[in-house]
C-alpha cells in the first residue's frame, strides 16, 4: 500500500503528462504481479470493491470520529477519501506497516460488512494519512489524480515497447491483474487472444470541425456526411444467442433494452445511435432519459417509448476483424448485412453525398434549423476504424448554441481540482415575481472566472444547506445550450441540453433577464 | 487600521501595520516592524521583555513567547479578578528558529483557529523537509524552489535543512534577505545564503532556492531551466489545494498550531472562556462547547477570509 501511495501522490502531483508517463512505468518496471495490474486496474477505474461505498466510510467514520465536526471538515476539503485520510487519528502505530494490494483485497474479499469494517478500522490506524487516502479510493473508487485510462495504456505500450492500437483493440477483453498482458508486454507470451464477441471493441469518435482551416484543406469529394443524431452512441455486439449492448464508455447497458436485444440477430459488432419512437421516428432526447438507466423496463414504457439502433458502422462480421478496411467498404457490407438479418429495430443512417463545403452549410442549416437537428457528421471515405479520436477523419459540425439570461441561484462545491471552489451553479429565470431553477452548469467559464465566481458566491451567501450555498439574486449568466425541451422533472417545465455558461454578465441587471413565459413561447411551448 | 496605542503579537503583515501612534512590542518584533515598513512606521515604540510585567493603570501586561515567529508573543492582560490571554499567531511544537512557546494558565482566552479543523494534523516537520532530500538524490539537474513567506517561515525552512545536515549554499530571493540577515544578527545560524541576483542557471543545478509564493507563479521563476515547486505550507495537507497551486512537492510545514495543539493548548491552559478567532472559528466553538468550556466566535476588524 506504502508503494501504491507513493505512485498515487507523485502521480497527482507531477504536472507534466511525460512524467506522469514515465512514473507509471517505473512503478510497472518494479512491481510484482499481481500488484502492479491492481494497481493500474483501480486507476483505470476499472476495479474498485462493489460493496464499499461512501456510505460505508460515513458509518465507520461515525463510529470513531464526532460526526459534527467530520462534517464541517468534509465541507471544508470537498473530498470523502481525503476528508477521512486527514481526520483520522494519528498514532504512534501509523507507518509501521507494508502491505501488499494483493494482501489487502485478500482481506476485504468476501468478508461480511461488520467484519471488513473491523479490517478497515485496523488498517486504518496503521497506516499513514497517504496510505489512508489510498486505501479509501483503491475500495470506492474515483481517484481524481489526473491520469486517464488512456495514459495508463500509453505507458505500458512503452513499457512493452507495443503500438498502443494493438493495446487498446484487446483492452476491454483483459481482465486485472492482466497477467497475461503483462506476460506479452515482457515478451514472455503471445498476444492475449479475446474472442470479439467478449468484449467492448474501442469505439471512433469524432472532433469538432474548424471551419476555416479544415475546410481549406479537406477535399469534398473525400468525404459524405450523416445527420447527427441526438440519442446515445452505442455498440452492438452480436454472437448469436450472446448478444450486448454498450455505451460510448463500454459500460453494458444490454439490461435497459431488452425490447431491441430480442429482435436483432446474426454475427456482427455494430456501431450506431441509439434512439427512441415508433417507426424509426425519432423523439428528443429527453424521452430517451426516460428509458436510461432504468434496468428491466416495464413492458408500458418499452411500448410507449420504444428503442432502436440507428447503424453508423460495421467492425465485425462472422467473428472477421473490419476495422482495417475503408469506411466506403465497410458502410457496402454493413447494408449487406442488415439485409441477411433485418430487424425492426435497426435501420441505417442516410449518407449524405455533397459536391463542395457551400452545399454542405446549406444542407446544415437546413436540418439544423428546420427539422432540429444537432448537426452533421463528416467522415472519411477511406478513413479506417481506429480508437478514440483520431484527427483528420471524423468531424462533427454542431449547430450554433442558444442563449438565454438567467439569474445565479445556488452554488455547490466541485469536485477534484475544483473541490475548494464553488463550482456548480445552479441558475434560474423570472416567473411573475419569483425566479425558478432552469438548469445548472459547471463549465465554459476560465479558472479566472471561476476565481471570481467563487469570491462573489462566498460574499454573496444567504444560506447554506450542507454544500449547497444559496446566493443573493443578483448576478446575470448568460447560459448557451444546445436545445431545450418540456420537461416534467423540473418545475419551471423546461430542461435545456448541454447548458454551459456563455459569459458571466457582471454588468447586467437582473431585472433585464429572460422571463419563462417569454422562453416557452419563443420555443412555442404550451403553457 | 491605525489607532493610538497598538500592542503587536508579531511582525507579520495582517498583524503588524505601519501608522500606529503607539506600539508595545517585543524588541524582535520592533526590530522586524522597522525593517519592513521603515523607521517611521510609528511615531514611538516601546519594547518590552518576555516575563517582564508592565503596569498600565490597574491592567498588567506581560508578554510570553508564542512559538509561530521570532519575537512572536502571546498577551497576557490581567487584574486582580481576571487573567486574559490573547494567543496571536501560535505553535506549541518545536521550532529552532524562535523562541519556544509557553504555557500560560488564564480565565479567558482569546485563540487563533487558522488551522481549526481536525483534518489538520500537521506531521513531523523534519519528515517533510526530507522529501526535498530524497527528491535530490534522484535528480541533480533540477532546481527546487521552495515558496515560503520571507518571515518566519522562510527561516525555519532553511533551519530544519540545517539540522537534518544540509550544509550547501541556499539561494534566496531577494526579498527574503533582510529578514534571513535578521535572523542571523540574533544568532540563528542559517548556514551560507546567497541571493539569486546576477546568477547563471547552472549555478543552481541540484540547488535549492527559497522564493514568497508569490513568486512562483511569476516570470521570477522562469530564469531556471527546470524548476520543481515546492511549497511550505500547513495548507498543503490538503492535497487538492495543493494541486491547485500547482506544487509539485508539497511540504506541510506550519507555524500555527494543527487541531490537536489546539484543543490541547485550550485544555491544559485552564481557561473558562474562549474566544475563537483568525480562521475555522465554528469547528473549534463546537468543540469547546461539548468540553463543558464558555465559547464564541470572535470576528476581528480588518480581517479577511483567506484562500
Amino acid at each position: 500500500m506504502k508503494k501504491f501511495s507513493l505512485l498515487l501522490e507523485k502521480l497527482l502531483f507531477t504536472p507534466s503528462r511525460n512524467r506522469k508517463k514515465s512514473a507509471l512505468k517505473e512503478y510497472i518496471a518494479n512491481t510484482p504481479d499481481p500488484d502492479r495490474g491492481y494497481a493500474l486496474a483501480a486507476i483505470t477505474g476499472d476495479f474498485k470493491m462493489k460493496n464499499i461505498t461512501a456510505s460505508f466510510y460515513h458509518e465507520l467514520i461515525k463510529e470513531h470520529v464526532d460526526y459534527e465536526l467530520f462534517k464541517m471538515s468534509y465541507d471544508y476539503v470537498g473530498d470523502l477519501a481525503e476528508t477521512i485520510s486527514l481526520i483520522w487519528p494519528n498514532t504512534s502505530e501509523n507507518n509501521l506497516y507494508e502491505l501488499s494490494l494483493r494482501k489487502f483485497i485478500e482481506l476485504i474479499s468476501k468478508k461480511s460488512k461488520p467484519k471488513q469494517k473491523e479490517i478497515i478500522f485496523d488498517l486504518m490506524n496503521k497506516s499513514d494519512a497517504n496510505e489512508r487516502w489510498s486505501m479509501i479510493k483503491l475500495t470506492t473508487g474515483g481517484f481524481r489524480i489526473g491520469v486517464s485510462a488512456k495514459l495508463v495504456k500509453l505507458a505500458l505500450a512503452e513499457y512493452g515497447n507495443k503500438s498502443i492500437e494493438d493495446i487498446e483493440r484487446i483492452w476491454h477483453g483483459l481482465s486485472y491483474p492482466y497477467l497475461d498482458l503483462f506476460a506479452w508486454l515482457e515478451n514472455k507470451s503471445p498476444k492475449p487472444k479475446i474472442k470479439f464477441s467478449d468484449m467492448f471493441h474501442p469505439m471512433m469518435l469524432a472532433n469538432p470541425i474548424n471551419e476555416e482551416k479544415d475546410f481549406n484543406n479537406l477535399k469534398p469529394s473525400e468525404f459524405f456526411a450523416e445527420l447527427k443524431w441526438d440519442g446515445i452512441r452505442v455498440q452492438l455486439v452480436l454472437d448469436n444467442e450472446n448478444k450486448k449492448i454498450y455505451s460510448r464508455t463500454g459500460d453494458d447497458i444490454s439490461k435497459s433494452f431488452p425490447d431491441i436485444l430480442c429482435n436483432v440477430n446474426g454475427n456482427a459488432v455494430l456501431d450506431g445511435e441509439l434512439l427512441v419512437g415508433n417507426n424509426f421516428k425519432a423523439l428528443p432526447f429527453n424521452s430517451l432519459q426516460k428509458r436510461l438507466n432504468r434496468k428491466n423496463p416495464q413492458k408500458k414504457i418499452i411500448s410507449e417509448i420504444p428503442a432502436f439502433v440507428r447503424l453508423y458502422d460495421i467492425i465485425f462480421e462472422d467473428g472477421k476483424d473490419l476495422r482495417d478496411l475503408p469506411l466506403s467498404k465497410r458502410r457496402q457490407l454493413l447494408s449487406d448485412w442488415l439485409k441477411l438479418n433485418p430487424s425492426n429495430r435497426l435501420d441505417i443512417s442516410e449518407i449524405i453525398e455533397f459536391k463542395d463545403w457551400n452545399e454542405l452549410r446549406q444542407i446544415k442549416i437546413e436540418t439544423t434549423e428546420k427539422f432540429n437537428q444537432e448537426g452533421l457528421m463528416i467522415k472519411s471515405k477511406n478513413s479506417l476504424y481506429l480508437s478514440g479520436r483520431p484527427r483528420g477523419h471524423w468531424f462533427k459540425w454542431k449547430k450554433n448554441p442558444l442563449f438565454l439570461d438567467t439569474i445565479l441561484m445556488y452554488a455547490q462545491r466541485g469536485h477534484g481540482k475544483r473541490s475548494s471552489y464553488y463550482s456548480d451553479f445552479t441558475f434560474g429565470v423570472w416567473n411573475n415575481n419569483n425566479i425558478v431553477p432552469i438548469g445548472k452548469a459547471y463549465f465554459g467559464f476560465t479558472d479566472e472566472e471561476l476565481k471570481k465566481l467563487d469570491d462573489w458566491v462566498r460574499k454573496n451567501t444567504i444560506k447554506r444547506f450542507g454544500p449547497v450555498r444559496e446566493v443573493h439574486k443578483e448576478l446575470v449568466l448568460e447560459i448557451a445550450f444546445d436545445s431545450i425541451n418540456e420537461s416534467k422533472r423540473h418545475k419551471s417545465g423546461i430542461a435545456l441540453r448541454f447548458p454551459r455558461i456563455h459569459r458571466i454578465r457582471w454588468d447586467k441587471p437582473v431585472k433585464e433577464t429572460d422571463y419563462l413565459k417569454d422562453i416557452k413561447k419563443l420555443f412555442n411551448f404550451e403553457f | 487600521m491605525p489607532v493610538e496605542n497598538a500592542i503587536i503579537t508579531h511582525g507579520h503583515a495582517d498583524h503588524a501595520r505601519a501608522g500606529h501612534q503607539n506600539v508595545l512590542a517585543t524588541q524582535n518584533t520592533i526590530d522586524i516592524m522597522k525593517i519592513r515598513y521603515g523607521h517611521k512606521c510609528a511615531n514611538s515604540f516601546q519594547s518590552l521583555e518576555y516575563h517582564k510585567p508592565l503596569k498600565i493603570n490597574d491592567l498588567t501586561i506581560t508578554f510570553f513567547p508564542a512559538g509561530h515567529i521570532l519575537g512572536s508573543a502571546q498577551i497576557l492582560i490581567e487584574n486582580t479578578h481576571n487573567r486574559l490571554l490573547i494567543t496571536g499567531d501560535y505553535k506549541t511544537s518545536s521550532d529552532s528558529s524562535c523562541q519556544s512557546f509557553e504555557l500560560v494558565e488564564c480565565d479567558q482566552l482569546i485563540t487563533e483557529a487558522t488551522f481549526g479543523l481536525p483534518v489538520f494534523q500537521h506531521p513531523k516537520p523534519e519528515n517533510e523537509i526530507k522529501k526535498i532530500i530524497n527528491a535530490f538524490e534522484r535528480s541533480e539537474k533540477k532546481t527546487y524552489i521552495i515558496g515560503a513567506y520571507a518571515l518566519g517561515k522562510s527561516q525555519r525552512v532553511i533551519k530544519l535543512l540545517r539540522d537534518i545536515g544540509y550544509n550547501d549554499t541556499i539561494f534566496l530571493h531577494g526579498s527574503q534577505v533582510k529578514i534571513c540577515d535578521y535572523y542571523a544578527s540574533q544568532g540563528i545560524d542559517l548556514g551560507k545564503l546567497e541571493p539569486v541576483a546576477h546568477k547563471k542557471n547552472k549555478d543552481f543545478e541540484g540547488k535549492i532556492v527559497i522564493a514568497p509564493p508569490s513568486a512562483l507563479k511569476d516570470k521570477w521563476s522562469r530564469r531556471f531551466s527546470e524548476p520543481v515547486i515546492c511549497y511550505a505550507s500547513g495548507w498543503m495537507s490538503i492535497k487538492q489545494r495543493a494541486k491547485q497551486s500547482l506544487v509539485e512537492i508539497p511540504l506541510i510545514i506550519s507555524d500555527h498550531c494543527d487541531w490537536n495543539e489546539l484543543t490541547a493548548t485550550i485544555k491544559k491552559c485552564k481557561t473558562k472562556t474562549v474566544w475563537v478567532t483568525h480562521g475555522r472559528e465554528d469547528a473549534l466553538v463546537y468543540w469547546c462547547k461539548k468540553e463543558d468550556i464558555n465559547a464564541k466566535p470572535l470576528y476581528v476588524q480588518g480581517r479577511e477570509e483567506e484562500q
